[in-house]
């Protein structure tokens, strides 16, 4: 154990070390520690970010889901509104449809019972005087009684 | 045991001693045959083992780290990058935790010294005779006296290295401490806490110890830990070849204390970062 040259030259060795270490090796690998550090920081905070929004767009869509909801309900009572109108529309047409064509007959039975009528006086008439005249043959002339005979058909 | 001729003593004082490289006054330039002709070198004599291996290791230190930091990626780390980055993480936290200041430089002198030093320690759970096995005899083949060749391979066991880290810590502490003080106030510091300037040689004599003690002890508690360390290491090898219950024994004790020193190593290596980090951040305050 002698203290010799051996101390100035480990001395100066020590001091290339620190100095080799202080330059190439300690700065990179701290700069891509505080690289790796943000990075981290920021994937963190991204994810944050995420978050938020993804609960955002739940509420978004919560939201468009209600107003759908809404508008199928308007559109469905709108429906049915144009439904009854539809509905009320058609009746009212149908009664008066019905009301028309009631008349029409009821008209038309009246021309036919007014030309049975008319049939029937005539008929009547033509065989009363036919039997006026099988009973009264010779003393009656048609012509001349022909008058009071429509006189009376018309009485019927 | 490497030799059965051999003492114990010659033994272990065979493994406490470096590979010196110098230039004897007798024997002229060369390698040290013995601690004592190492010590007839001088001052101008190196540590060629010690150099050797704390160079290797903080190569190896240095280029696993730095191909990590080429490769860098703010992406999904690799294996080793996660690894780096998780040593790198523990020394950070340790450095945000105790020192106060800004100093781009601390951070990665924390980070050299708890590395370099834990490998260096690490070199202590090799069995003991391991490497100085096969060097003795690749030397021997070259030519040398296998008694000749000495090698130890933990670093941190020659004060020389613990006391040239210590050092220059020391220096970079006072570099910084005139440097953010001044050197009034510096001196201040020095000598006029804790009684005030009408005790300024008590001040003197009580902060200039404390001052001295630093790099003193750091040094020297890196040093003791794996000087003993080393040592219950070499005793236990002692035992082996002395028959199968000495050698069992000895394999468990061994096993017991190298995982032990795992805690040593790491531990001891912790501490001389966190001091280093504490000291610096001393004398970067300005009110104390």
């Amino acid at each position: 154990m002698h203290i010799n040259l051996t101390l100035i030259l480990q001395m100066i060795s020590f001091a290339a070390f620190v100095w080799f270490c202080m330059t190439y090796v300690w700065p990179p690998i701290m700069q891509a520690l505080e690289e790796r550090k943000n990075k981290i920081a920021e994937g963190l905070a991204a994810a944050e970010r995420g978050l938020h929004e993804q609960e955002l767009g739940r509420q978004r869509a919560l939201e468009v889901m209600h107003k759908a909801k809404a508008d199928a309900a308007e559109i469905i009572s709108q429906a049915q509104r144009r439904y009854n109108e539809l509905l009320d529309q058609a009746k009212q047409d149908a009664v008066a449809e019905g009301q028309r064509l009631k008349l029409a007959a009821q008209a038309e039975i009246e021309q036919q019972a007014n030309r049975a009528r008319e049939e029937l006086r005539e008929r009547f008439a033509t065989l009363t005087i036919a039997a006026a005249e099988k009973i009264l043959q010779q003393e009656i002339n048609a012509g001349v009684h022909k008058n009071l005979l429509d006189t009376f058909a018309k009485q019927i | 045991m490497t030799t059965e001729a051999l003492t114990a003593q010659a033994y272990i004082q065979h493994h406490l001693t470096n590979l010196t490289f110098g230039f004897h006054p007798e024997h002229g330039l060369g390698f040290a045959h013995s601690s004592i002709e190492a010590g007839e070198m001088g001052f101008w004599a190196i540590h060629v083992d010690t150099m050797f291996f704390s160079l290797v290791l903080g190569l190896l230190f240095l280029w696993f780290f730095q191909s990590v930091s080429k490769k860098a990626t703010a992406g999904v780390p690799s294996g080793a990058q996660n690894f780096a980055e998780w040593i790198i993480d523990f020394v950070n936290d340790n450095v945000r935790g105790s020192f106060s200041g800004r100093n781009p430089l601390v951070a990665p002198l924390a980070l050299t010294i708890f590395v370099w030093v834990f490998l260096m320690n690490a070199m202590d759970l090799l069995p003991v005779d391991l490497v100085p096995f096969f060097f003795q005899h690749s030397m021997a083949a070259l030519g040398a006296d296998p008694h000749h060749v000495f090698l130890k391979v933990v670093p941190t066991t020659d004060p020389n290295a613990t006391f040239a880290m210590s050092l220059m810590i020391f220096f970079t502490m006072l570099y910084y401490s005139v440097k953010i003080k001044g050197v009034g106030g510096f001196l201040g510091e020095l000598t006029l806490e804790p009684f005030g300037k009408w005790g300024m040689p008590a001040n003197l004599l009580l902060e200039g110890i404390n001052l001295l003690s630093k790099p003193v002890s750091l040094s020297l508690r890196l040093f003791g830990n794996l000087y003993a360390g080393e040592m219950i290491f070499i005793l236990i090898a002692l035992m082996y070849g002395h028959g199968l219950v000495m050698d069992v024994s000895a394999g468990v004790m061994q096993l017991a204390w190298a995982i032990f020193h795992i805690l040593i190593v790491t531990l001891q290596a912790f501490i001389f970062m966190v001091l280093t980090i504490v000291y610096l951040d001393m004398a970067h305050q300005t009110h104390h």
